[in-house]
């Protein structure tokens, strides 16, 4: 048996693992697409255009344009975490399709790793569905949108690491529920996706700053308005460094919980 | 094999083939079990190799540690000529799993099922779709491409098994209980098949507990009991070796007047339920003297492999 046998095509092993997931999602893209774009729209118009009827401004800005640029950020937050979790879950536990795929050379860091790139993917399009929206709707129309999509894509990595981080200690759906309910639905309150931080008592303010959320919502709000924020570098960083610790903490686990 | 000039002495001796698998003195504890003890065997190129044993034995942790998948506590396993685990993802590039649970992925249908799995090892689409048509006959699923796995039959599912663990041309196939779970019909297709693939020249390693499936498919066969190796031997080899030829089942009233009746008269005799088993290499006086008993069923046949099996891991009940 030559040794040569056993040499690899080079390539990037999580990419089948992205192309497996993306090949079931294009099957029901269109019921799919329509409820990213049906929920902001709604979102927006009950909330956007209702309650910004009776508060008129938030901050000197009118409160639609201020809810739909923390909006944004929430929804590809949950995005990327509905995948992380009970899609990837699924694939891991129910299904066993990650074990099948451990048989082949594609290894459980490229299932991990395609399963991060996949669920970031699924939530920079749901982005930008919303992004489609508020164009459409004429809530902005600034040039500075662009530079939301890639912030969106690093905002879905972060959330699909740690979300990851969550699927691999997790023992069934149930454990999500406290993963939404303790986690992610406090942080959008603390995140300034609703109502400015300012509401909140200083000490919750403190901690807001390291939020990954309340960084991607700081980032992208001022965008909404032609303008770039003072901090962008700061708010990046945090970002950057909850995506490399959740990555190394999502993998580490992932490890372990498959270690045999 | 070709008689070497007896004055050429510094030619080395005719080598034998390099393995696809070995193991040397493999330990494997999950917890305070020992799963595997000092486990050793190898797979030349083109063999067949069963590992039987009853359930608990360490069957599928053994496959799991030669695919790299589990971490042994010592020893050291080759496969494909490369150290597992430390390079079990490339050696991995030219191995074939049927694992003893269907994997294959509902999502998809029974094409894309193989497609998508062909990408695993990094084969091309354009590639894989030239394979597609093959692989489909070779699994009979030719009229199923399209199907969804859950409308596939359970032996349509195994042959989708084998047929994509063929999606990379693998030197070796592992499959753990290929047959498990499957009427007559689908398991003489699937032996057909395995059949097939050896007369390709692929070796394969087969876990079974169907002796007859063990019999007919291995060329080498090795009994696991406790994690440790308790045999291996071809398998006529193993009859002649481990069990007398003749095998006389008996069972019905007057089992007590049997057993002494006969005791003398053969080498072996177990006692199972309400049947008694009695072993001898000349069964003909012992035959002649149950006749007198006309309440008992009386069965002659030849020992097969079940009965090593049942010698050598006893008759109890593993759960």
């Amino acid at each position: 048996m030559p040794p040569t046998d056993s040499v690899e095509r080079r390539r990037l092993r999580f990419v089948a693992i992205w192309q497996r997931n993306f090949l079931v999602w294009k099957k029901l893209a269109v019921p799919s697409l329509m409820g990213n774009i049906a929920e902001p729209l709604i979102t927006l118009v009950a909330f956007g255009f209702g309650v910004g009827s009776l508060i008129g401004q938030v901050h000197g800005v009118p409160y639609i344009e201020f809810l739909a640029s923390g909006a944004i950020c929430m929804s590809v937050m949950m995005a990327a975490s509905f995948e992380a979790l009970y899609s990837a879950f699924s694939r891991m536990h129910v299904q066993k399709t990650w074990d099948a795929i451990r048989v082949t050379p594609t290894s459980l860091d490229d299932i991990v790793l395609g399963e991060l790139t996949w669920a970031a993917s699924k939530a920079l399009l749901s982005g930008v569905a919303i992004l489609a929206v508020i164009v459409a709707l004429g809530i902005s129309r600034e040039w500075t949108l662009l530079l939301a999509l890639p912030l969106l894509l690093l905002t879905g990595l972060v959330f699909s690491a740690i979300g990851l981080i969550v699927n691999a200690k997790a023992k069934g759906y149930d454990f999500f529920t406290y993963y939404f309910t303790l986690v992610l639905t406090p942080m959008t309150f603390l995140s300034g996706v609703y109502f400015p931080l300012s509401a909140l008592p200083l000490p919750l303010q403190w901690l807001a700053q390291a939020l990954p959320l309340h960084a991607a919502v700081e980032l992208v709000r001022p965008l909404f308005f032609g303008q770039i924020d003072r901090n962008a570098l700061l708010h990046l960083a945090v970002l950057v460094a909850d995506l490399l610790l959740a990555w190394w903490l999502a993998r580490g686990l992932t490890r372990q919980r498959f270690r045999a | 094999m070709p008689t070497p000039a007896s004055n050429v002495h510094w030619l080395p001796a005719a080598a034998e083939p390099t393995p696809l698998l070995e193991l040397v003195a493999v330990d494997k504890s999950y917890g305070a079990q020992q799963v595997i003890d000092g486990l050793s065997l190898r797979l030349l190129p083109g063999e067949c190799l069963g590992l039987i044993g009853p359930n608990g034995a360490g069957k599928t942790t053994t496959i799991q540690l030669c695919l790299g998948l589990a971490q042994p506590d010592a020893g050291s396993i080759r496969l494909m000529g490369l150290a597992v685990p430390p390079m079990a993802r490339q050696a991995r590039q030219r191995v074939g799993v049927v694992t003893q649970f269907d994997s294959l992925d509902p999502d998809f249908t029974v094409e894309e099922n193989l497609l998508v799995f062909g990408r695993y090892f990094g084969l091309r689409d354009a590639e894989l779709r030239q394979r597609l048509p093959r692989l489909l006959e070779f699994a009979a699923l030719q009229a199923k491409a399209k199907a969804r796995i859950s409308e596939l039959s359970g032996g349509m599912r195994r042959r989708l098994s084998l047929a994509r663990a063929m999606v990379n041309d693998p030197a070796l196939i592992f499959l753990d209980e290929p047959t498990t779970g499957l009427d007559p019909q689908a398991r003489h297709l699937i032996w057909e098949r395995l059949k097939l693939l050896t007369a390709q020249g692929k070796s394969l390693l087969l876990t079974t507990h169907f002796m007859d499936e063990a019999e007919r498919l291995c060329d080498r066969i090795l009994v696991l009991d406790h994690g440790r190796r308790i045999a291996e031997d071809t398998p006529r080899a193993l009859i002649a070796a481990q069990v007398e030829a003749e095998v006389i089942e008996i069972d019905g009233d007057g089992l007590d007047a049997a057993e002494a009746l006969l005791r003398p008269l053969v080498s072996r005799l177990e006692r199972s339920g309400d049947g008694l088993f009695a072993y001898s290499d000349h069964a003909a006086e012992a035959l002649r003297v149950l006749e007198a008993l006309p309440g008992l069923r009386v069965i002659h046949r030849r020992a097969n492999l079940e009965d090593v099996f049942l010698k050598l891991t006893g008759r109890q009940l593993r759960d």
